[in-house]
């Protein structure tokens, strides 16, 4: 009996010290992580500089999350300065020139603004050709999520009771597995087979303790569940006043509307202000997930599903396919290779600071207008999820690179060959398998009525200049 | 010998040839024709697990390739198209193939009629018919690799599976026919359960294995039905565009996953109940204490079964279903975990004051334990609807799944595999051998899916080729571990083949189980028993004595007999006697002392004609009148 009192005891105050210890590693952040964040193929260092920066401030200020390339063309300096430590300043005043279009500074602008390190950023400017708007800028940004040991940092004020209802799971579930655990060791040790040890005669049931470790479990679930579901009605219920931004998914592509008409392949969004996603896909499902926001919902062909959250921190995050859906679902939105990203960089999320929203909008629907059309051509590859299958350099990733076909004589599955034309691309860009080429999957989706006639021919002008 | 107990009539020497020697000194095809032909449940059942070791041995190619792919962000060995075939078809091996049949068809078909005292299974032919529906469909399954893989995921969600550019037809009529393999091993267990017990054996006089076979056979039998029907609509709409699924249609892709998991869901039950059902087996034998608790078991495994149709939503949480239906799904799913919990309290506590042997299938079977609560406690997290919007389709819930289907089913399959296998193929396994690889599988197996908690937590989307470089770590440690894991189940494999050819001779009992099959001789002939198997209360190991290293015989007759003379042959290794010790005694389990009121307690059940066995070796005939419900 005494040893059973002893056993009990110890397994309860392991069990205890085990929970605490799992829990304390929860709220711990470790700065070596952050360091992982970084693309690997990235070899500059500066991006580790604003991870550092990070931390180093999400210390000493809750309100100094880094943005310093989110600086306006008015009030550059002053927005550099007061969102950002000392280092960023100058790297806010460089932007601000940027996005006013001179050439060279523009260049070094987004370097500059992604590193926080203005000396560099002046050393890169002149491996920067094409000239980046200031919304750009912070898309390309490192993403910087990390948040302690379980998980990525919360941006949504809605899902705190969700990671509460996560810790406290996470309690429950340590206590019991070391508790579980640790008899089993115990007795498994205590009553092994041994020269001289027999089997001991014991009750072979006893009602009473079934119906504690019924009734115990019992109680503990019908907890869980009550508080999981309260959760999680304020995560599906959306206030009056959130602003709503239309989604479309694509394979392998993203498509984000505003309410001004502006399209983007990135979600822009701004700080603290509610925003409901109405979201639909155009072929397969998909699943929009943001990690940092802990929010997921599924997106279906033909049927309109909402989202909705209250972003609280200023940055660039992770957003992600959460739904298989084909080739590419790892890479939904990638881009081209970039200065900053090599291979491509996924979709992201950007959290505006206030103010900054409304300037995307603003500028992102002037930057539109007026747009030389290889230019918007080059845009709308980007933006339309084209480059998700079409490469510019020749390689061959789902469909057929754009480069070097143009005005040339292209074979077609049916064994005919046709000449790639203005009409050809157009043709292939509205009914993409009537002329289909061989070799490739017939993923490629029609984009009719997607497309305004400017836009297309943008597209032409732009598969042209490539030739 | 004129003092002869009835114990040992079937302690005797063997006359009959056993089931694997049956056409010895035939000619070569007659032998082959033994074994395509048979009808006897034991070939049926090895057919099937060589079958399923094949299956095992792919799928777990398919998972290391997997692994391999994602050793490091971006292209590591592959490239995104050939990496989604490859999970794709890792799941639906492993699934379709191994996981769901493993238990009950391969080692359920040879052990449960022996353990139940029968000849065999109710329907033999049935159960032939099924064995070769499971080569079609798996060979279906398989045949889509030459033609260029499958590239749906193994749940085949509309409406990319309705778009792929991959043999989807062919996979699903694979699993359509698979489908009838399962529901008819179930029906064949039904019916044999019910009618084929012996007289003395109520249902609570039942092993806790054929409790579970039981229960899944009634999942079998109502569940797979649902999956035939999904696949053939998904077939069908594939085919002739009927618009049940195709949204530009009109059709409603989230159907397809309602349709989806009724079945899917229930199936996991199918995968791990039979695997509770050895667990509870392995743990009483080798503690050598009766089950704590067997009927608060037993009718776990019935409230399981039952449950498992009612939680199909959790799947689906973000899915688009209504809040409503959230809401109940979520509070249904916490039900399950009630009888789960449950059953592993009563196993540790049967842990209590026993003598516990730490042969190769009880570390399997404490292994199970440790994974089990993982995954059991880990499915809070996911039925908890806030915290799932967070986690699913994330790698925790890959992590979760993983604890569940392999970390559960496949060590209990393995450690049933190591108990059984003197049994059915008369040779024992290398133990130290054993034991190695059992620390392997389990040391493996946690590198293997820790890691991928964590990374799920943070985000990790599933079935992803490219990833955040936050998780390189995580994947390393993980794909080291799955080699891990990978080489101990081929070296078990591998050892448990040849142990086939230079293994040990078994005796009769090597682990001391009190259960009717250990009174059969090893290997079993083709009846099973050459004299009528006797009742035994359940559970109880006062009778059987270690002779010598793992060699088990009971130690004194049931019914009062003569007391052994001396000179008897085996008086000299077994302790003083004592007198029998009848069955209805207080110590019975709970059930048994109001069933058994009379010392009938050791009853035989009439032998087999052990002629007619030999000239009509295609008939089973049904010995024994089985005894109705109390």
């Amino acid at each position: 009996m005494k040893s059973m009192t002893r056993f009990i005891a110890t397994i309860a105050v392991t069990a205890t010290v085990a929970t605490v210890l799992v829990v304390k590693l929860f709220g711990t952040a470790s700065a070596q992580a952050d360091a992982t964040v970084i693309e690997p193929s990235n070899v500059t260092l500066e991006p580790i500089q604003i991870a550092q920066a990070d931390t180093g401030s999400a210390g000493s200020a809750g309100s100094a999350t880094p943005q310093p390339a989110e600086a306006p063309p008015a009030t550059g300096s002053a927005a550099g300065s007061a969102a950002t430590p000392a280092t960023a300043t100058g790297a806010g005043s460089d932007t601000g020139p940027a996005t006013a279009g001179s050439g060279s500074a523009a260049g070094s602008g987004s370097a500059a603004a992604t590193t926080a390190n203005a000396g560099s950023g002046s050393a890169a400017a002149p491996a920067k050709p094409v000239e980046m708007a200031w919304y750009d800028k912070l898309v390309n940004k490192p993403v910087v999520e990390y948040g302690n040991f379980w998980m990525p940092k919360s941006v949504n004020t809605v899902t705190d009771d969700s990671d509460f209802m996560f810790i406290t799971v996470l309690a429950l579930s340590t206590f019991f597995f070391i508790a579980i655990a640790g008899a089993v060791i115990y007795l498994t040790v205590k009553y092994r087979h041994r020269p001289g040890h027999k089997a001991e005669p014991s009750a072979a049931h006893n009602d009473a303790l079934e119906v504690t470790w019924t009734v115990i479990p019992t109680i503990i679930c019908v907890f869980l569940f009550y508080y999981g579901w309260r959760a999680y009605i304020h995560i599906v219920t959306p206030p009056q006043k959130a602003i709503e931004i239309n989604v479309l998914a694509r394979q392998w592509s993203w498509n984000f509307t505003h309410s001004n008409g502006v399209e983007d392949s990135d979600l822009h969004v701004p700080v603290n202000v509610p925003v409901r996603l109405v979201m639909t896909s155009q072929d397969v499902l998909h699943s929009f997930y943001v990690p940092v926001l802990r929010t997921k919902q599924d997106i279906i062909p033909r049927r309109y599903t909402y989202v909705w959250f209250n972003a609280t921190k200023p940055g660039t995050y992770r957003l992600d396919c959460a739904e298989y859906c084909g080739t590419n679902h790892s890479q939904m939105g990638i881009t081209g290779p970039t200065p900053e990203y090599p291979l491509g960089r996924r979709a992201v999320i950007v959290v505006h600071d206030p103010g900054g929203y409304e300037r995307y909008l603003a500028d992102k629907a002037a930057s539109s207008q007026n747009m030389e059309p290889d230019k918007l051509g080059a845009m709308l590859y980007e933006k339309k999820g084209c480059v998700a299958c079409h490469t510019i350099d020749g390689t061959v990733r789902v469909g057929p690179s754009f480069a070097h076909d143009f005005g040339t004589e292209v074979g077609l599955n049916d064994g005919s060959k046709v000449k790639m034309d203005e009409t050809y691309i157009r043709e292939s860009i509205l009914a993409p398998q009537a002329k289909a080429r061989p070799g490739f999957p017939p993923s490629m989706p029609s984009f009719e009525g997607q497309l305004k006639e400017k836009e297309i021919e943008g597209l032409i002008a732009f598969i042209k200049s490539l030739k | 010998m004129a003092t002869k107990t009835k114990q040992e009539r079937n302690d005797g020497p063997v006359n009959e040839p056993d089931y694997l020697s049956i056409n010895n000194g035939k000619p070569r095809w007659e032998r082959i024709k033994g074994w395509l032909f048979t009808l006897d449940h034991k070939r049926i059942g090895l057919m099937y697990l060589f079958g399923i070791l094949g299956a095992l041995i792919v799928g777990g190619v398919f998972a290391l390739l997997v692994r391999t792919e994602l050793f490091f962000p971006g292209k590591t060995i592959v490239d995104q198209d050939t990496y989604n075939k490859f999970f794709t078809l890792h799941g639906a091996v492993m699934v379709f193939l191994v996981i769901i049949p493993g238990i009950p068809a391969a080692l359920g078909n040879i052990i449960m009629p022996i353990q139940l005292g029968a000849p065999d299974v109710a329907f033999p032919r049935l159960n032939l018919m099924s064995f070769y529906l499971w080569c079609i469909g798996a060979l279906m399954l398989v045949i889509t690799i030459p033609f260029g893989g499958l590239d749906t995921g193994w749940t085949l969600y509309t409406p990319y599976s309705l778009k792929s550019a991959t043999p989807v037809l062919i996979a699903t009529s694979g699993v359509f026919v698979l489908g009838f393999s399962s529901i008819f091993t179930g029906l064949n267990f039904l019916v044999t359960i019910h009618k084929f017990r012996p007289q003395g054996m109520g249902w609570f006089q039942m092993p806790l294995n054929i409790w579970a076979i039981y229960a899944t056979a009634i999942m079998q039998v109502l569940a797979t039905p649902v999956l035939g029907i999904t696949v053939l609509l998904l077939s069908v709409e594939r085919f002739a565009h009927i618009g049940i699924f195709d949204p530009t249609m009109g059709g409603d892709p989230v159907l397809f996953q309602h349709f989806f998991w009724f079945y899917s869901h229930p199936a996991v039950y199918i995968m791990i109940i039979p695997g509770m059902g050895v667990i509870s087996e392995l743990i009483s034998t080798f503690a050598r204490k009766p089950l704590f608790g067997y009927r608060f078991v037993a009718y776990s495994s019935v409230s399981l079964a039952l449950l498992s149709f009612l939680v199909w939503g959790h799947h689906m949480f973000v899915s688009g279903q209504s809040r409503l239906a959230n809401m109940v799904f979520s509070a249904l799913t916490f039900s399950v975990g009630i009888p789960s919990a449950i059953k592993v309290f009563n196993w540790v506590a049967t842990l209590y004051k026993g003598d516990i042997r730490l042969k190769t299938p009880m570390l399997y079977a404490l292994s199970f334990l440790l994974l089990f609560t993982i995954g059991g406690l880990t499915g809070l997290f996911l039925g908890i609807l806030s915290v799932d919007v967070h986690l699913h389709d994330t790698y925790f819930v890959v992590a979760h799944f993983h604890y569940v289907m392999m970390g559960s089913t496949l060590v209990a399959f393995l450690g049933a595999l190591h108990y059984w296998w003197p049994k059915f193929t008369g040779r024992m396994y290398p133990e130290q051998l054993g034991k190695l690889c059992s620390m392997g599988v389990f040391f493996g197996f946690n590198l293997t899916f820790l890691p991928q908690f964590v990374m799920g937590s943070r985000g990790m989307p599933r079935r992803y080729w490219d990833y955040d470089p936050q998780y390189t770590i995580f994947h390393q440690l993980s794909t080291i571990g799955a080699f891990v894991l990978g080489i101990s189940l081929f070296v078990t494999v591998v050892y448990l083949f040849a142990s086939f050819k230079i293994g040990k001779r078994a005796p009769r009992n090597p682990w001391g189980g009190s259960s009717l099959e250990w009174q059969a001789p090893t290997p079993p002939p083709l009846y099973n028993f050459e004299k009528p198997p006797i009742l035994h209360e359940l559970y109880n190991y006062d009778d059987l004595v270690e002779v010598e290293e793992d060699v088990w015989e009971r130690r004194a007759p049931i019914e009062a007999e003569p007391e052994p003379v001396p000179g008897d042959a085996h008086a000299h290794a077994r302790p003083e006697s004592t007198p029998a010790k009848p069955v209805d005694e207080a110590t019975a389990l709970p059930g048994m002392s109001e069933q058994i009121t009379e010392p009938k307690a050791a009853t035989a059940v009439e032998p087999p004609d052990s002629t007619e066995a030999e000239t009509k070796p295609e008939r089973s005939p049904i010995f024994g009148k089985p005894e109705d419900d109390k």
